[in-house]
């Protein structure tokens, strides 16, 4: 890839992470909260990020949109943007990006929504802060962008204050203000986790949607495998850091490549198939401070071996993505490991 | 489905529970306004036998959490009983009584970082029925029933040391369960037990509590919004919506051959892990205030089936198939019971 700021060649991806690594100094040391994580999205693309709580990935969402907060840090690694570095930008810089060209969902629309000023200023406020607007058009861009996701009565509507909304109404109003600038890539953090099922089938339906109608990348951070399942094209699966396995959606649910990945997909609870016990995966994610030598895994894992305890693996290609496994590497996971696996 | 030809083991009729939300009287003086009242559960009728798991699911606001508290005594309720085993739990008869009663029952709940006192060792923590309801001899015997308690949630009695702080979220739920069986109850209430987990820690709590049910029989009343979760663990399930009982079945009719429309549309709306092509059918509406219900049934507005009949008059729960379902489509045949299969692919 071109490493010309500000040319963008035809087949480059939209946002391109590379190497990314985020410390965290504390008085016992700097923990490694996310480590030599690499990937990209093209243009139109949903990926998804999974793992379970503390596995880094709303770190990564929030280092990309330039919002991680101190002492949190990027340590090494480079983000870029349509070709345009933007890991280190000075704050006013990012500030003209992010809502720009990146636009952020969060968990909770009630906590992301101002409580004091009615949603229609919120919008205006946005749109004119990012495009040259007047007053009027930019009133008539929320209206518009409040009927786009589906809020009925949306001329009276936006003069309400978030609390008069429902759940899943504000996390409509949520999604039209990351849609103010019209931005290439919109980075979505749990956004139907706080949300009903029934009405996070709606949310899921209209990000597919706009995503379709703009061509907006998203990344879509969440724990939730089956919105993965609905809504994305490649997926990501982060464990202790580090992204154990990516690939095609299918791909990734249906023929897991990643012992930890194949755990993980066995232990939700299906409708199609009830068994007497689901498949556990006994132990639970390492503490930063706590990450073993070699796979980070390796302690739960059953197919370990000796290599798995020394050499930490990177991505390798395995079936149509990549696996951070040695089971993918010809020289495969070494001989076999005597000791009990860690129980639960 | 009663145990042995006698009553069923926990009995719920007619359970009511209002709760007043009026703003204070001066300003429903000056403003001229009534009194309002949330009617969270309105009137229930649960049959629950010794042994299994019933399990109630609906969206949040549907009252399945205050039907939780009123079973386990937390909430007195508005009208209607709770028999459990035979004797009502709402009717005070002396201290010694009630607390046999209460020995009986016991409650997880769902967020296993505020259920636990950070400033108490698990020891003590785990410890505390057993003391509270006098059924250690001894200090010895005391650590012993705690150090097998502990083991028994696949925690080491060392653990017992430790503040609830040291350990993950799935370790704290652990706890939570080793206390709730250290008086030796038979019947649990978990209220969304599983829902602050993550899905892998989900898997290990829920064959826990199966391994433990098996173990000890006990019978569980579990509440949860997550259907796949239901699915897997109970024997019956309840559907409930704005307060009231729309729905119930054994698992596999419930999920087989729904009935209700709001069963139907939850249905729809897990998603999808398997890829089998089904398409998630986004519902339109929301949840209505359970301040102001809507009249009639409380699922007409958002009902594809409702016509007149069901704005106006309220359906009652009616068997059909070994469940009961309350719906005047269904009672009057406009709406066919179809057959649903999820493809077993994965």
């Amino acid at each position: 890839m071109a490493d010309v700021v500000g040319s963008v060649p035809g087949n480059a991806p939209l946002l391109d992470v590379r190497n990314l690594r985020i410390e965290f100094p504390t008085r016992r040391g700097t923990l490694l909260a996310v480590d030599d994580v690499s990937f990209d999205i093209a243009a139109g693309e949903v990926l998804g990020v999974v793992g379970e709580s503390g596995a880094g990935k709303s770190l990564t969402g929030n280092a990309i949109i330039g919002l991680l907060e101190p002492p949190g840090r990027i340590a090494d690694g480079e983000i870029r943007l349509e070709g345009r570095r933007i890991d280190n930008l000075p704050y006013e810089e990012m500030r003209k990006v992010r809502g720009a060209q990146v636009g952020a969902i969060f968990q909770d629309p009630l906590t992301s929504l101002n409580p004091l000023y009615s949603v229609g200023r919120q919008l205006v406020e946005t749109i004119q802060t990012h495009l040259p607007m007047s007053a009027g058009q930019a009133r008539t861009r929320a209206i518009d962008l409040l009927k786009e996701v589906g809020i009925p009565g949306a001329e009276q509507r936006i003069d309400h204050y978030p609390h008069q909304f429902s759940g899943g109404m504000r996390q409509r109003v949520v999604i039209a203000l990351a849609l103010c600038a019209g931005p290439r890539l919109i980075v979505a953090d749990e956004p139907t986790t706080a949300l009903d099922v029934s009405i996070q089938a709606q949310v899921i339906a209209l990000l597919k949607r706009l995503c379709r109608d703009h061509g907006t990348a998203v990344m879509l951070v969440t724990h939730d495998m089956g919105v993965i399942a609905e809504t994305a094209d490649r997926v990501a699966v982060m464990y202790a850091g580090r992204i154990a396995e990516i690939g095609p959606v299918r791909e990734v649910i249906k023929q897991a490549r990643h012992p930890y990945t194949e755990g993980l997909m066995g232990s939700i609870p299906s409708l199609g198939h009830r068994t007497e016990r689901l498949t556990q995966i006994d132990g639970t994610m390492p503490r930063l401070t706590e990450i073993p030598q070699g796979c980070a895994f390796n302690p739960r894992c059953r197919h370990r071996g000796r290599r798995c305890l020394v050499e930490r693996p990177d991505l390798m290609p395995a079936g149509a993505g990549r696996a951070a496994c040695w089971l993918h590497d010809p020289k495969g996971v070494g001989g076999a490991v005597t000791g009990e696996l860690v129980d639960a | 489905m009663p145990d042995g030809g006698g009553k069923p083991f926990v009995q719920i009729e007619g359970l009511k529970r209002h709760f007043d939300v009026s703003p204070p009287w001066l300003v429903r003086l000056l403003e001229g306004s009534g009194r309002q009242i949330v009617q969270a559960v309105d009137g229930i009728d649960i049959d629950i036998a010794k042994g299994e798991t019933f399990s109630l699911v609906g969206e949040s606001g549907c009252g399945k959490s205050t039907v939780a508290r009123l079973v386990v005594g937390l909430y007195a309720p508005t009208a209607g009983r709770i028999a459990f085993d035979g004797s009502d739990i709402a009717l005070r008869r002396g201290r010694a009584h009630d607390a046999a009663l209460r020995r009986r029952l016991q409650m997880i709940f769902q967020d296993p970082y505020a259920s636990l006192n950070p400033r108490w060792r698990v020891f003590d923590i785990i410890a505390e029925p057993i003391r509270a309801f006098g059924l250690a001899a001894g200090k010895a015997d005391l650590e012993k029933q705690v150090g097998d308690l502990l083991r028994q949630v696949r925690l080491t009695p060392a653990d017992g040391r430790k503040y609830p702080h040291e350990f993950s979220g799935g370790q704290r739920q652990r706890i939570s369960i080793a206390r709730a069986l250290a008086s030796r109850p038979e019947f649990l209430v978990c209220d969304e037990p599983t829902s602050a987990l993550d899905v892998s820690v989900q898997a290990q709590i829920l064959n826990l509590m199966m391994d433990l049910q098996r173990r000890f029989g006990l019978t569980y009343l579990f509440i949860s919004h997550n259907l796949a979760v239901v699915y897997h663990i109970s024997t019956r399930v309840g559907v409930m919506y704005l307060g009231r009982l729309v729905e119930q079945a054994p698992t596999d009719t419930l999920f087989g051959r729904p009935k209700h429309p709001y069963t139907r549309m939850l249905l729809d709306t897990i998603p999808d892990l398997d890829m089998t092509g089904r398409r998630r059918v986004p519902v339109a509406g929301e949840v209505p205030s359970p301040i102001d219900p809507p009249s009639g049934c409380s699922f007409h507005p958002r009902c594809p089936f409702a016509n007149e009949r069901c704005t106006v008059e309220r359906p009652q729960l009616l068997p059909v198939e070994g469940g009961a379902v309350a719906c005047h489509a269904i009672e009057e045949g406009r709406l066919a019971i179809e057959q649903r299969s999820y493809a077993n692919s994965r």
